[in-house]
């Protein structure tokens, strides 16, 4: 059981860790198309790890309800599917509203 | 491994409180959009560990009903922001 | 759409539809069981073609070479997050954005869907348009090397290509068949 408790914290650490990087990047980059590389690609992993943390834990202290990490795995699935694509629909409006994208040596925007 | 849940709620809590600041302060609406559907993938992982937390097992359908009305409406704002009307 | 494709399609649509009650439910008496089927055979003859729509060969071979290809895409999404922590958290933030277009040889609905949603999950691009005439992309890269990787290895397109069995060949023949 002490296994399952050390798997379970490093999954949700991991998780943690990754969704933290993308809040720090939606913060620090310069421009709008920069800031979805790095909450379009970390918040689907951080999320996703966590769901995964809480789906393992499922399957060996509740034993008894098999169905609800079936439903936790269609959750994952579902997140890799819609998280990257909701981010090409917002940077295709943006591209062909005009928006410029930033180059190397120009300022904040 | 309750307080483990514990300590993850309040981490997933401050990245929330995080991208918060560049919903408000993002210079355009595109950034705005965007920190809105980032905060709408953490409350779905939020849901879920506070399903754990208290013990209730209706917080995964809400967090499953959740994931897909964050995607539609951010695909129903990209698409208006794109053409200007919704048809 | 003949008969035959339509049988397929109703039958897919109906499978779906009843794995996804029982999931959802977890209540295994009677009634409830007859009633869900009886609403998934309702939904599934009124609009299957939403779900399985056009024509095409080898189903099967195609399905078991998209389940080999998830494993590879897996280890790409892990590579592709480390990539962007390192590049967010380093004190000089070494980033360097560009604008890069290439052709692809494919052409049907799916399988470019696949190929940009790889494209946005792996390390350092992200799709912007995607034409489906001649299989154009455009893509905004992070850094050169992101950019190299797509446009001089073109590892991944191969790769697609050779899943939903569109390579250069292929799609010759099939656009002088027409």
């Amino acid at each position: 059981m002490l296994i399952v408790h050390i798997a379970v914290t490093m999954l949700l650490g991991a998780g943690i860790f990754f969704t933290l990087v993308g809040s720090i990047g939606l913060l620090r980059f310069p421009d709008f198309y920069t800031r979805l590389h790095a909450t379009g690609k970390c918040d689907t992993l951080g999320g996703g790890l966590i769901i995964l943390g809480a789906l393992i834990y499922h399957f060996f202290a509740y034993p008894e309800t098999p169905l609800v990490p079936a439903k936790l795995a269609f959750l994952i699935f579902f997140i890799f599917i819609a998280n990257p694509t909701a981010t090409h629909a917002l940077m295709k409006a943006a591209f062909k509203t005009g928006l410029k994208p930033w180059r190397l040596g120009e300022e904040r925007r | 491994m309750i307080t483990i849940f514990w300590v993850t709620l309040l981490l997933i809590a401050v990245t929330i409180g995080l991208s918060l600041y560049r919903a408000v302060a993002g210079p355009g609406v595109f950034n705005r959009m965007a920190a809105v559907n980032i905060i709408g993938t953490k409350t779905i992982a939020f849901l879920v560990v506070m399903g754990y937390y208290f013990e209730r097992p209706y917080f995964f359908d809400i967090a499953l009903l959740y994931a897909m009305v964050n995607f539609i409406g951010t695909l129903i704002f990209a698409k208006y922001l794109e053409r200007g009307e919704l048809c | 759409m003949k008969l035959k494709e339509k049988r397929f399609g109703i039958l897919l649509t109906f499978c779906i539809m009843a794995v996804f009650w029982i999931l959802l439910s977890g209540i295994f008496h009677a009634f409830c069981l007859i009633s869900g089927l009886i609403c998934c055979a309702i939904v599934s003859l009124i609009s299957h073609d939403l779900l399985v729509k056009g024509e095409s060969e080898k189903k099967l071979l195609k399905s078991l070479r998209l389940l080999l290809y998830i494993p590879w895409e897996l280890w790409q999404i892990v590579l592709a997050n480390i990539d962007v922590a390192y590049r967010v958290l380093h004190p000089r933030m070494p980033i360097d954005p560009l604008i890069i277009e290439f052709e692809t040889t494919l052409r049907k609905d799916f399988s470019l869907a696949t190929l940009a949603n790889s494209i946005t999950l792996t390390p350092g691009t992200i799709t912007i348009l995607v034409e489906p005439e001649r299989g154009k992309f455009w893509v905004h890269a992070i850094a050169k090397e992101s950019a190299d990787a797509l446009l001089v290895d073109q590892t991944m397109q191969r790769k697609v290509a050779h899943v939903f069995m569109e390579t250069q060949e292929e799609t010759e023949t099939q656009e002088a068949f027409e």
